[in-house]
């Protein structure tokens, strides 16, 4: 296990925890410490979590921390290897064959390689982040076939042989949890669980995110939020629905609602279902009263 | 030399000693994960219980719906914060046994094993066995069996494959046709996804309530398991028995009377929720249910807790494709969830259907692959 201690100056989870919170992202103690350990330790990290808690913010945080651009392959139900790694571009093949002629021509080199992410990451890993969005929702198959790509992080091009990244390059992945993932693969990563923050730290990331709202109104929105998180909603509101509604109702405030009103009115940012809207109704004023004392 | 590998070794031994305890209290850990954990330590520092803590959060992944029992364990180990019920034992929580007709002939090995036995049953059971007479419902099994090869629910596979239509050009072939004809393209190929039967799993109910029942239900496993290439058979009563290969013979007396007798628990009281936890939590079992259409033919009448039936349907729902629950007692069209057990797993399911008849189950099955909504 090839351990590096020191990343681009960050020497410690405590580190990486300031680094992140100027790249406007706040995260907590378990978060900077499994992503700490993963740049070190240098596997790849998981993070799990509902949706709307900041899986896919923190990977684009922790690619700003490291200065590398970010490379987002989003999975999808059938994705396979012309999306994920390579794909050889075909019509350049063919001019270059027709132009040649009678001539010999090297139609498998590098200009005739399209890179999808991942092949893109192996042959640069020093500058790029690899996110891996959404592996639950792509195929077994896929999920077998990364599996192998990141315990050697190697790949082969029948064409070519193998490709392999000369240091191990930085791969988070994030899952909503709509299915199990394999054993096998939490196994090799470093695992990270992202619950809905606590409500002092959601306040603290709606004063960050959110421009010109006040504090009461965080306070009430993060209470709200919280007590709708409780109720069987379809769609649980995430923390950018609660940075949004504390937007909305701000402006509306501004425009000369009152603050009941301008909560009830901007509902709609907060709760993106019929059902769920309906559900809620006969208690929303309550639930809002309740949040604002 | 010796000497310092020794003192290297002592703390360390801590440490394992509590990855022993998680894999004894059913938490999956790899040696790569200790290892990495061990590492992930040094890293820290490490400053205080904190970063051991956080550490092994990271490392060992122990999964969301476990924290609190990780955590407790955690304490107990590492801050002599005995808790009473982790202390007496262990695997307390899995009293169930999960048997295996390993009688018959050699298996396919799928994986890592961990814990099963046939360990031997305890009062509570009532264990017992039974002969199994051919019913009338042949002719039913038959047509089911005609008509099952081409309704068995598919999926695509990752590969792709030439074929004469399909969403997807098949450049490479063109571009080897090419080469045979100057470089130049005379025919459009196409390829397409292969399609890959899904696994069907049958859970069977062998408990008291289901006795007139179970034969029939014994008899329609070994049609489909005869009729399809990818089917796991299981029995669940006080115990998880898994009765595949006793159903792979061709004969169906001979098959019935083979999976007679591997199952021990017959008629006896039923543990639906804790039958299906043993199930998902032999990691080859549940790699089984992956991606499967999951039928279970049971009455949901749970005698054990309602809220562990409803948790393990849960976690089956995130595992299976689709779960089809077949009770007997929706033969009646007016029929409602009553039980605790299934009233908290009707959420779980992808349908509650009519397992009243071997008619209605055949038909069931067959509507597998057409049903899926989404």
């Amino acid at each position: 296990m090839a351990v590096r201690r020191t990343i681009v100056g960050i020497g410690n989870p405590r580190e990486l925890e300031e680094a992140l919170r100027a790249a406007y992202y706040l995260a907590d103690e378990e978060l900077s410490t499994a992503a700490y350990l993963a740049l070190a330790l240098g596997k790849p990290l998981l993070l799990e979590g509902a949706p709307g808690v900041g899986k896919t913010e923190a990977a684009k945080a922790i690619a700003g921390v490291l200065g590398r651009s970010l490379l987002r392959l989003q999975c999808y139900e059938g994705i396979d290897a012309a999306a994920a790694l390579y794909e050889w571009n075909f019509p350049r093949q063919m001019l270059a064959l027709r132009q040649e002629g009678a001539g010999q021509v090297d139609i498998y080199r590098d200009e005739f390689l399209i890179e999808r992410p991942m092949l893109a990451c192996l042959r640069r890993p020093e500058e790029t982040v690899l996110l891996i969005d959404e592996i639950d929702r792509s195929d077994h198959e896929f999920e077998a076939f990364l599996l192998e790509f990141l315990s050697d992080f190697q790949i082969s091009i029948p064409e070519r042989g193998a490709i392999r990244a000369y240091q191990p390059p930085v791969v988070i992945l994030t899952s909503n949890r709509t299915r199990e993932l394999h054993e096998a693969l939490r196994r090799r990563c470093v695992y990270h669980w992202i619950d809905y923050p606590a409500p002092e730290r959601e306040m603290r990331i709606i004063m960050m995110r959110a421009s010109g709202v006040g504090e009461r109104a965080a306070r009430a929105v993060v209470a709200a939020v919280g007590r709708l998180r409780r109720e069987p909603l379809a769609k649980l509101p995430g923390i950018a629905e609660a940075v949004e509604w504390a937007e909305a109702a701000t402006l509306l405030n501004e425009q000369g609602a009152r603050w009941p009103e301008a909560f009830r009115r901007s509902l709609g940012v907060v709760l993106k279902d019929e059902d769920d809207l309906v559900h809620v109704a006969p208690r929303i004023d309550a639930i809002l009263a309740e949040a604002q004392a | 030399m010796i000497d310092s590998v020794i003192d290297a070794a002592r703390p360390i031994a801590h440490f394992l000693g509590f990855t022993a305890l998680l894999r004894r209290a059913g938490f999956a850990v790899a040696p790569e994960q200790t290892m990495a954990w061990l590492a992930a330590i040094e890293l820290l520092g490490p400053t205080g219980i904190g970063d051991i803590r956080r550490a092994a959060h990271a490392t060992l992944a122990p999964p969301p719906e476990r924290f609190a029992e990780f955590d407790a364990l955690f304490d107990a180990h590492f801050l002599g914060a005995l808790d009473a019920h982790l202390q007496s034992e262990p695997s307390a929580d899995e009293p169930l046994r999960a048997a295996e007709d390993s009688s018959v002939g050699p298996e396919p090995i799928f994986g890592d094993e961990t814990r099963e036995s046939g360990a031997k049953a305890t009062g509570a059971e009532r264990l017992s066995a039974r002969r199994f007479a051919p019913g009338d419902e042949g002719e039913t099994l038959r047509r089911f069996a005609r008509a099952l090869p081409s309704r068995v629910p598919r999926r695509r596979g990752y590969r792709w494959r030439s074929a004469r239509g399909g969403p997807g050009t098949d450049a490479r072939r063109m571009f080897r046709d090419a080469m045979r004809h100057a470089g130049e393209f005379i025919r459009l190929r196409r390829r397409k996804r292969r399609l890959r039967q899904r696994r069907i799993v049958v859970l069977i109910d062998v408990s008291g309530s289901m006795k007139e029942r179970t034969q029939a239900h014994l008899a329609f496993a070994h049609a489909l398991v005869r009729a399809a290439d990818a089917v796991e058979v299981f029995t669940i009563g006080t115990r998880l028995t898994r009765i595949t290969r006793a159903l792979r013979l061709r004969n169906r007396e001979q098959a019935l009377a083979t999976a007679s007798l591997v199952v021990a628990d017959w008629d006896g009281g039923t543990r639906i929720g804790a039958a299906l936890g043993a199930f998902l939590a032999i990691p080859r079992f549940a790699a089984l249910a992956r991606g499967a259409a999951l039928v279970v033919l049971s009455d949901g009448l749970e005698r054990g807790d309602p809220t562990a039936m409803g948790d393990a349907v849960a976690r089956f729902a995130r595992i299976a494709w689709r779960i089809v629950w077949l009770t007997p007692l929706a033969a009646d069209p007016a029929f409602e969830p009553r039980t605790a057990g299934l009233k908290a797993a009707r959420p779980y399911l992808d349908k509650l259907g009519d397992g009243g008849s071997i008619d209605s189950i055949c038909a069931n099955v067959l509507d597998l692959a057409s049903e899926r909504a989404a």
